[in-house]
């Protein structure tokens, strides 16, 4: 099976005119996992935003790319059509439309009309990965995320990641407000989908989860770019050491992006 | 300013239309009385909306319809609204002002259920009936619009339930103006005695797209000590109707009102909720969705009033507006003096689609005792880019996903609608008026 590949170059994107990212460079392939880790406020969750195309967010430079088509000229359907995949770090409630149904509506979204997968296979596969993920199943028919705990929505965005199975998918803080046997659970999922052809981008500010799902590549970001990459060493050392070093052997004092004076 | 309404009818027309019914004397007297009033009266001022424009006076009055001898003989788009797995027991179709069809189960109408039409009511249970008509709800003289409804009252449906009896079956009524001009002066009453429940259901259908009719309709609900009463609609008149809607409740000590009301009208509407909480410990939740398209002008009011101690009141609102609707969503929490601990909450919100639509969500608390609870939201908006920006992410188009959303945000009333083909009927209002 072919792999895809997402490229960002250059990219700069502005949030109600302030700069966030400053030229971001990153290329992940299929079967790749990148985590991409800093303090916050350096930039990690836009990046997350701009490449799904979240509407507050504005892309003034650069490219993205996925197996050479422009993602900036997609529609976010047309972008998780492609393959992407973007596991929220704030996922909306939408009150009056069960998760059932949502997830019903996303997965015949990526199937062509006619071809809509029935009910009993549609059943069958949410309860299965449900079990697999220790979700409660009364979550299908509440509304979604609405009156979700912090880790019941983080476990429904794993849910759809495992059911949509897109080609490239980025989580961001995906391990936010998660206790250890949830983050645990969370991990479990995201690994299970771990093959040759699947891609992934892991963002996050603790290197807890690193612990269960191994990075292939390490990227840090400060001050809206990526300042430094490595192996799954640099997360070991980042969370033995912290940041201060990196800071130090760059020479940058406030790591952070956007702050007004 | 004051509206006129040019009186198609005289005195001696409302005499002889109760007469022809065979009405027993209180009614004729009721109607001659209204009828006096009419004149005096001022027409219904809900707040931000004049009715100076609206159709009021262009309709027929005294239209029959035929009756059938099975429901096969409706045509489909009455046989949606009704729910072939119960095999239509217990069931009140009312065609222009005649009784079409009635059936309700042996079991209930040996426990004293009555499910029937206003005039077989009026032949049958006069008694009964006087004792609640326009008394504990609905006043006659409060303004031209009740008395006129009172005069020229043409239909209607009568649903008692006796101390101690469950029904558990919902009831329903199905009016169904077929006749394009005729005017629906339905009156509607639901009694549930004490320790007693019942849910009925009710759906108002109409063709007039160009043909102008009028409705004027009036539901007196009454809920005796420990009762439940589950009240929904699927109200579905066209754009050709012009309607005034009136649905009022009584909750005694203990007992229950809900209100479900799907409000999908085409014409002009106004329409009020009004539910008075007198027992202590009494409860209701009302709450309505509402479509708004075309032209169309609407004037929404929820009215819960907390007299009984401990007596709580919600009240829910959600409408939709697009092209050039206009609709108004007055919510008004009123506490009166020694309903302590009384809770007061409402929701209103107000979701438009175009540029031309227009909404307003109006929340008015009134409260009169310090030893109690209140709360309201309001918002009027568009659809959330954000909710948008989440279901599009997982591939679902934007028109989809606006779908999902206002589907989503209608639901409140759509998931309580208690028989099936009713509630995939409203889906399917709903749908159609919104794309």
């Amino acid at each position: 099976m072919a792999s895809s590949t997402l490229e960002i170059k250059d990219l700069h994107v502005e949030i109600e005119g302030l700069e966030i990212l400053k030229g971001v460079n990153l290329t992940i392939n299929g079967g790749e996992f990148h985590a991409v880790m800093g303090p916050n406020g350096t930039g990690k969750s836009t990046l997350a935003s701009a490449i799904m195309g979240h509407p507050n967010y504005e892309v003034t430079k650069g490219e993205i790319l996925l197996d050479g088509e422009n993602v900036l000229e997609m529609e976010v359907d047309e972008r998780a059509k492609a393959g992407l995949f973007l596991a929220m770090q704030y996922p909306s409630e939408i009150s009056g439309v069960t998760t059932s149904d949502f997830l019903r509506s996303s997965i015949n979204a990526h199937r062509e009309e006619g071809d809509e997968i029935s009910l009993m296979k549609f059943i069958k596969e949410m309860d299965g990965t449900m079990d697999y993920l220790e979700i409660d199943k009364n979550m299908a028919q509440r509304y979604l995320n609405e009156g979700f705990s912090g880790g019941e929505k983080k476990r429904n965005e794993i849910l759809q990641l495992m059911m949509l199975k897109p080609e490239i998918a980025i989580l961001d803080e995906i391990d936010s407000g998660l206790d250890i046997d949830a983050l645990k659970v969370v991990a479990k999922g995201i690994n299970k989908l771990r093959n040759e052809s699947f891609g992934c981008l892991i963002i996050t500010h603790y290197q807890r989860l690193l612990d269960y799902i191994t990075p292939d590549k390490v990227h840090v970001m400060m001050q809206g770019r990526v300042v430094k990459s490595g192996g799954p060493e640099l997360a070991q050392r980042l969370e033995a050491e912290g940041y201060d070093w990196i800071k130090h052997e760059l020479g940058i004092e406030d790591e952070t992006v956007g702050q007004k004076a | 300013m004051t509206v006129e309404i040019k009186l198609p009818f005289d005195q001696d027309y409302v005499r002889s239309f109760s007469e022809n019914r065979n009405e027993p004397d209180w009614m004729k007297e009721l109607r001659l009385q209204a009828f006096d009033l009419i004149a005096g009266l001022e027409m219904p001022k809900p707040d931000k909306t004049s009715l100076t424009r609206w159709n009021f006076d262009d309709y027929k009055h005294g239209v029959s319809g035929e009756t059938i001898s099975s429901l096969d003989e409706l045509p489909e788009d009455i046989k949606v609204f009704l729910d072939k797995e119960n095999h239509n027991q217990n069931l009140v179709i009312q065609r222009n002002q005649t009784v079409a069809y009635a059936s309700l189960s042996d079991e209930l109408a040996a426990k004293g259920v009555i499910l029937t039409d206003i005039q077989t009511a009026l032949a049958e249970h006069s008694d009964l009936l006087q004792r609640y008509y326009m008394k504990d709800a609905v006043q006659m003289d409060e303004h031209k619009l009740t008395a006129l409804h009172t005069a020229l009252m043409n239909g209607g449906v009568f649903v008692y339930v006796p101390k101690n009896v469950q029904v558990e079956e919902p009831l329903q009524a199905v009016f169904w103006q077929e006749d394009n001009e005729a005017a629906t002066f339905s009156h509607v009453i639901v009694v549930a005695e004490a320790n007693s429940s019942v849910t009925y259901v009710e759906n108002y259908i109409s063709q007039n797209k160009e043909e102008h009719a009028v409705a004027n309709v009036i539901a007196e609900v009454i809920a005796h000590d420990n009762a439940q009463i589950n009240f929904g609609s699927v109200d579905n008149f066209a754009a050709g109707t012009t309607a005034y809607v009136n649905r009022r409740g009584v909750a005694y000590r203990d007992a229950r009102i809900e209100w479900n009301l799907g409000q999908m009208n085409d014409g002009n509407t106004v329409s009020e909720n009004i539910t008075h909480l007198i027992g202590d410990n009494s409860y209701s939740y009302a709450k309505t969705v509402a479509v708004g398209r075309g032209e169309q002008v609407q004037n929404y009011t929820a009215k819960i009033v907390n007299f009984g101690k401990q007596s709580e009141g919600l009240i829910l609102q959600h409408g939709v507006m697009k092209d050039n609707a206009s609709a108004i969503f007055n919510g008004i929490g009123k506490i009166e003096h020694g309903a302590s601990g009384a809770n007061a909450e409402q929701e209103s919100r107000v979701l438009m689609l175009s540029s031309g639509a227009r909404g307003d969500a109006n929340p008015i608390l009134l409260i009169d005792e310090d030893d109690v609870m209140a709360g309201h939201a309001a918002s009027v908006g568009r659809v959330d880019p954000l909710q948008l920006y989440y279901l599009m992410s997982r591939g679902i188009s934007k028109q989809e996903a606006e779908r999902l959303i206002i589907h989503g945000f209608l639901a409140p009333v759509v998931t309580e609608i208690p028989i099936e083909a009713v509630r995939n009927q409203l889906t399917e209002v709903i749908e159609r008026k919104v794309y």
